[in-house]
């Protein structure tokens, strides 16, 4: 079966030492940072990407998905430790999570997010083997005109999961898709908003606008509020969860995988979703509802599986499509480029060893993950307590070093300076940097697509509506923006966003 | 002017929203617009701007109806203490090498926080110039000098 010579060929790739040594090492540096307090995934990410250009492309995307689902990993930690989720996605683990800790049952916890994510990463590894090439080849009779459509799905869907006004999401979406055109326009040679400065004829780079922006901003926030910790669990024993904790655990695992491979697939951060999704239906389907908010294990496997499966479906769109369906995937296709690769459906038939290996190592990855952090669980107990204004210094550095080492500019350095200024201010004017970031990355590539798919038509521009794939594509972001419209919807999504604070 | 702004943040998104919309038109009109069919390099920068600067005027109007929260004071000395040792530690490690660019960063931006002991500062800076070392110029190879052009290197 192709299925298994795909997978084959993959684990190949995966197992070698070397491709091993760099999953491991993604997977613990990713878990090791997400751990902190006051860094995302985004800014992890985009902290840590400077590190993988220097190696080669297979092995660098293998650990950048390594410190993905790390990250992931680690956000969860905190939110069952110390309430405080270190990113979206980990929120809804925080509700239960950490009323188990408080409980003395902390262990428990963590063992049950390891178990809920390895099962759903397992899962979801051999859901992207099956559907990928399919979908790569529906991918490839999509011409320009569908390729432009999906883009701004994927554009329209980001808002759907913004926080706050959607009205300013959408400027930050047109302000980054602005950003975007800053540089060299590739067709005539112009240059565009550069006011005849030679640096940024190629524009500004991702990693300068995505570490000024999250990583910067966000520190410069934490200093504004400089709280205390809330009392964290320091004492941590217990790991094993017991055959009634196991068997409660299987029914909400199925469904979250199931709920979050799906949702990870569509454009949007489908993690999130999948996790509050996860949330609210084992609620719903429990027999003691009223335990969730008190420290159900059900609230903590649940979303556990459906936020790892999502963030590995969520890989499928990027691998087959090009096209991010979130902000860290945007920052993943911004390495790819750099590497030389253009993603895309080509790269499933022009670099197999490439798409399988990465594809392989993500199961490679969660095993990693489950044999790694319950030993390691004291390690990160101890990285979290790091006083932050030790932490954050050191955290500055990297950033500082990592944008400087991309080209060795110290004109990227003083960009991202200036961002780090612009995502504070942002972020006090309750606008969202994660859509900004994606339009930014995606905006060059719209244009391109806009471009040719009007050339093509003959400067027609309802060939939009007329190509069946387009107009699908086109309906389904009015239905996402009329859905989030909606006033029932709004209501719900501002409690969910409430839940969050 | 507090009375009647409602919304303070939608006040100056929408003013940011528009002032940058309309800049960036500004400049595109020296760029070719060109037509659908053969789209000029301006086409694009202008429609997007145009879109921005129509966000950002609602913004505007919306700020005048609808109540919202305060923005807060702008956190000042964290953000310059942060941002500008970075703008420093471009020049820095270029002309006067990593370690003196280090040194600055970790020293002046500690400052920010309110927990600042120069006790615990100072051996942090001098770790982070080993630690770098090893990490960015001995392991992964990075063309960085210790001590630059202005020591005499």
């Amino acid at each position: 079966m192709e299925l298994l010579s795909n997978l084959g060929l993959g684990f190949q790739s995966a197992l070698t030492v070397q491709n091993l040594l760099y999953c491991l090492g993604g997977v613990f540096l990713g878990t090791l940072i997400g751990v902190l307090p006051g860094l995302g995934p985004i800014a992890t990410i985009a902290m840590l990407l400077p590190m993988t250009f220097t190696l080669p492309p297979e092995s660098s995307l293998i650990m950048l998905a390594g410190i993905y689902y790390g990250a992931q990993y680690g956000g969860s930690t905190t939110a069952i430790l110390v309430n405080l989720p270190g990113e979206a996605s980990s929120v809804v683990t925080a509700l239960d999570g950490h009323q188990m800790a408080r409980k003395g049952r902390a262990g428990v916890a963590l063992a049950t997010a390891a178990i809920g994510s390895f099962a759903a990463g397992t899962v979801a590894t051999v859901l992207i083997a099956v559907a990928a090439p399919p979908l790569a080849e529906l991918a490839l009779k999509f011409g320009p005109a569908e390729y432009a459509s999906l883009m701004l799905l994927g554009l329209v869907a980001s808002i759907v999961l913004a926080h706050g006004s959607l009205l300013k999401a959408f400027g930050m979406i047109l302000l980054g898709l602005l950003l975007g055109t800053l540089g060299t326009d590739v067709n005539s040679g112009e240059q565009r908003f550069t006011f005849g400065e030679p640096r940024l004829a190629d524009g500004i780079g991702f990693v300068v606008l995505a570490m000024g922006m999250f990583g910067l901003g966000e520190i410069i926030r934490n200093l504004e509020h400089e709280s205390t910790r809330e009392a964290m669990i320091k004492h941590v024993s217990g790991l094993w969860p017991s055959k009634a904790d196991f068997k409660r655990m299987l029914g909400p695992i199925i469904r979250g995988t199931g709920l979050g491979s799906l949702l990870g697939i569509l454009p949007g951060n489908g993690a999130v979703l999948a996790s509050f999704s996860a949330y609210s239906l084992e609620k719903k389907l429990s027999r003691h509802p009223e335990e969730f908010g008190q420290g159900a294990i059900e609230g903590v496997a649940g979303p556990e599986s459906a936020n790892n499966a999502g963030a590995q479906t969520s890989f499928i769109p990027m691998l087959t499509l090009g096209i991010p369906s979130s902000p860290v995937m945007a920052l993943m296709i911004g390495a790819m480029i750099i590497q030389g690769i253009s993603p895309g459906p080509a790269v499933m038939t022009e670099q197999p060893q490439l798409f399988w290996g990465l594809i392989a190592s993500m199961w490679v990855g969660n095993f990693f993950l489950i044999i790694l952090n319950l030993p390691l669980i004291g390690l990160w107990v101890k990285m979290i307590s790091v006083p932050y204004h030790l932490l954050f210094p050191v955290i500055l550095v990297f950033c500082a070093i990592g944008v400087f080492s991309v080209n060795n500019a110290e004109y990227d350095v003083w960009l991202m300076a200036g961002f780090g200024v612009a995502g504070y201010v942002f972020s006090k004017l309750e606008c969202e940097p994660a859509p900004m970031l994606m339009a930014f990355i995606l905006g060059p590539l719209m244009e391109e697509y806009l471009r040719r798919a009007l050339l093509l038509s003959r400067g027609d521009p309802l060939v939009f509506l007329q190509r069946p794939g387009s107009l699908v594509m086109l309906l389904m972001a009015a239905a996402a923006m009329a859905v989030v419209l909606l006033p029932a919807i709004r209501k719900k999504r501002e409690e969910a966003f409430q839940e969050e604070e | 002017m507090a009375s009647t702004i409602r919304n303070t943040k939608d006040f100056f998104s929408g003013l940011l929203f528009t002032a940058i919309g309309s800049a960036a038109l500004v400049l595109a009109r020296d760029y070719e617009m060109g037509t659908l069919l053969r789209m000029g390099p301006g086409y694009y920068p202008s429609v997007l701007a145009g879109g921005l600067l129509l966000v950002g005027l609602i913004c505007l109007v919306r700020s005048f109806r609808a109540e919202g929260t305060p923005i807060g004071r702008l956190a000042w000395k964290p953000m310059l203490l942060v941002v500008v040792p970075i703008a420093c530690f471009g020049i820095l490690i270029r002309d006067a090498g990593l370690v003196p660019a280090i040194v600055l960063l970790v020293t002046v931006s500690a400052y920010a926080s309110e927990r600042f002991s120069l006790k615990a500062t100072v051996p942090l800076a001098l770790g982070m110039c080993v630690f770098s070392w090893l990490i960015f110029i001995k392991g992964l190879g990075l063309p960085m000098q210790l001590l630059g052009p202005w020591f005499g290197f």
